[in-house]
């Protein structure tokens, strides 16, 4: 259920990281949780962002959630698709559902996130 | 149902005018007259009356049945006070006239009652004095704020967030945003209140006030209210209470006595005047002798010889809220309501609200979960997870609802309940509603063990049955 390869915040946001950005979205949990999206405020492109910033926000039927920067950095590129087709974070929370990406300024960060099986025991916590 | 459009027939009159037997004068100028004709319907009188009457009938409000509506008050509204709204003395009256040339003096009862409302709001909360200018809550909340920024301003203080409860109204963080404000969430502890941890960690020198809705959305009453408020004072931050859920504590607690320095009333909701579409609503603010000066123009005052007036000069005011009274019909409404009831109508108000909403606590114990609080105040949050493991949402169970007769409660809020159901019934409801109230829930509970799937068709008694809510929030365009 969990992807292997991610690492996880405590927030439900999945990081996958690719040399030195990384791709952001959130949990298949997460989205669940939220029942289906309407509406989707994505990241300002270019912007410089600290770890646990807000910086975009996800709507649904039921609420709307921030969703916070798990890593620090500038992000490089917002998933345009999402505007038009927000559903597509219910549909595929962590392939084409992907939120930002981020050029990451302290790789420091990443080491202390969650791994999948870490995450999964977390999820069960709650 | 057909709209009255397409029940239209051309040529079709309700009223057939009698020919006239003055000669027509000469045609306005074309500035003043439509290019197209308007494209009104034709029928018959008893058509449109028809029509009307059971467009009524697919109504679903306090009128007509249970209304337990959590986080809003949904209380019956007396109807003796629409009678005296609708005097002519009042009703006939323009919002302009008290600025006239003498019109002050056709006004003088509106006037009073304005300002007599406003003294007994005082009262009521333990303020030093209110505007009844809001038009509604959140348009009180912001005014509240707008007094937070104008009291640090004076000051020469500039700072920049506002402190929230996770249980608070979800009105709050928007207010504070629209104002100019960041809002810092705070976490609740286990028993429903706010993280005092977590509040001490982020109260310092930037934060320029506190809202709280007390009682929460949980129906909790925060037993450290007077701690919070002095460690929000001692920062210079100032206390605003959101005042939804008064209803709870009239006559028992007022926030002025607890350290709160603001307060917005929904008169819509404690004080039993119409909501939503039945409105408008009201959201008067009340304020500390320390914040009077900044309170919005124009204020209603009394002059030495009894009278009263429209007072503008107000240097230090944040200016208008709103250019008139021109809800004065429902400050009548709540004047009249406030009067009706008295000191101890409005105590035993409270009261019975909170003796209501803990007997249906206590009687749905068992049959749905309960995350927070052995006793509650006003209204109380049960969750259906136990439910939604049988794949039985609260959105089903609202749904299910409706075809028992009654008005689904607020679901999913607050948002720190899952699968929440938020239940308030106000004091206006007998033993015998709420025993029928806790039947259905206890039927549905058993009919979520026993058949689940039964619950997608819900509800099958009303005109439209499920709506497709992802597709009216996605695509608002309704005219497409």
């Amino acid at each position: 259920m969990v992807p292997e390869e991610l690492k996880y915040t405590k927030e439900h946001e999945w990081v996958k990281i690719d040399g030195e950005t990384a791709l952001i979205g959130i949990t298949d949990h997460a989205q669940s949780e939220l029942g289906d999206i309407t509406f989707i405020e994505l990241p300002v492109q270019a912007k410089q962002v600290k770890r646990g910033e807000s910086v975009a926000t996800v709507e649904s039927v039921k609420a709307a959630s921030d969703v916070y920067s798990p890593i620090s950095g500038e992000i490089v590129e917002v998933n345009g698709l999402l505007e038009d087709a927000p559903e597509t974070i219910n549909l595929s929370p962590y392939e084409n559902g992907w939120i930002f990406q981020i050029k990451i300024s302290d790789g420091g960060e990443v080491e202390t996130m969650m791994d999948a099986a870490a995450y999964e025991e977390y999820l069960g916590t709650l | 149902m057909e709209l009255i459009f397409e029940l239209s027939r051309a040529g079709r009159r309700g009223v057939k005018m009698p020919t006239g037997d003055v000669p027509e004068s000469a045609s306005l100028d074309p500035v003043y007259t439509r290019e197209k004709d308007a494209e009104l319907p034709s029928l018959s009188e008893p058509e449109v009356v028809r029509h009307f009457t059971n467009l009524s009938k697919m109504n679903f409000g306090v009128d007509s049945h249970f209304y337990p509506l959590g986080s809003c008050t949904m209380k019956y509204n007396p109807k003796i006070t629409e009678r005296i709204a609708a005097f002519s003395s009042f009703a006939s009256i323009h919002p302009l006239q008290p600025q006239l040339v003498n019109g002050g003096m056709l006004t003088q009862g509106a006037l009073e009652v304005i300002s007599d409302l406003e003294n007994v709001l005082c009262e009521i909360t333990g303020m030093d004095e209110f505007t009844t200018q809001p038009m509604a809550g959140a348009h009180g909340e912001l005014t509240g704020i707008m007094l937070i920024a104008a009291h640090h301003r004076e000051k020469g203080d500039r700072r920049k967030y506002i402190l929230i409860p996770d249980s608070g109204h979800g009105t709050n963080p928007a207010s504070a945003a629209i104002a100019g404000y960041e809002v810092k969430t705070i976490k609740s502890d286990d028993k429903g209140v706010m993280d005092m941890n977590e509040f001490r960690k982020e109260m310092n020198e930037d934060v320029a006030g506190v809202m709280l809705t007390c009682p929460n959305t949980l129906g909790i009453f925060n037993p450290r209210i007077k701690e919070l408020a002095d460690l929000a004072h001692a920062s210079g931050a100032l206390m605003y209470y959101d005042g939804a859920n008064l209803n709870a504590i009239m006559g028992k607690a007022r926030p002025g006595d607890l350290g709160f320095d603001i307060v917005h009333l929904n008169l819509h909701k404690t004080f039993a005047t119409p909501h939503g579409g039945g409105g408008p609503g009201a959201g008067p603010v009340g304020v500390k002798k320390h914040l009077a000066e900044f309170l919005p123009t124009s204020r209603v005052v009394k002059r030495k010889d009894g009278t009263f007036t429209l007072d503008y000069d107000r240097p230090k005011s944040i200016g208008y809220i709103s250019q008139f009274y021109g809800n004065f019909g429902v400050l009548l409404k709540a004047y009249a309501y406030i009067l009706i009831e008295g000191k101890e109508g409005l105590i035993e108000v409270s009261e019975n609200a909170v003796l209501n909403a803990n007997y249906l606590m206590r009687r749905l114990k068992g049959h749905y979960d309960i995350p927070y609080g052995e006793n509650c105040m006003h209204e109380f949050v049960i969750s259906c997870c136990r439910q939604a493991k049988r794949g039985v949402h609260a959105v089903d169970i609202a749904k299910a609802l409706i075809d028992k007769g009654i008005h689904p409660p607020t679901i999913y809020f607050p948002l720190n309940v899952k699968e929440a159901i938020m239940i308030e019934p106000t004091e206006t409801e007998s033993r015998e509603t709420l025993d029928e109230f806790v039947r259905v829930m206890i039927e549905l509970a058993e009919l979520a063990e026993k058949d689940p799937v039964a619950f997608k068709e819900f509800p099958k008694t009303t005109s439209v049955g499920r709506l497709d809510e992802v597709k009216a929030a996605r695509d608002m365009n309704i005219s497409a």
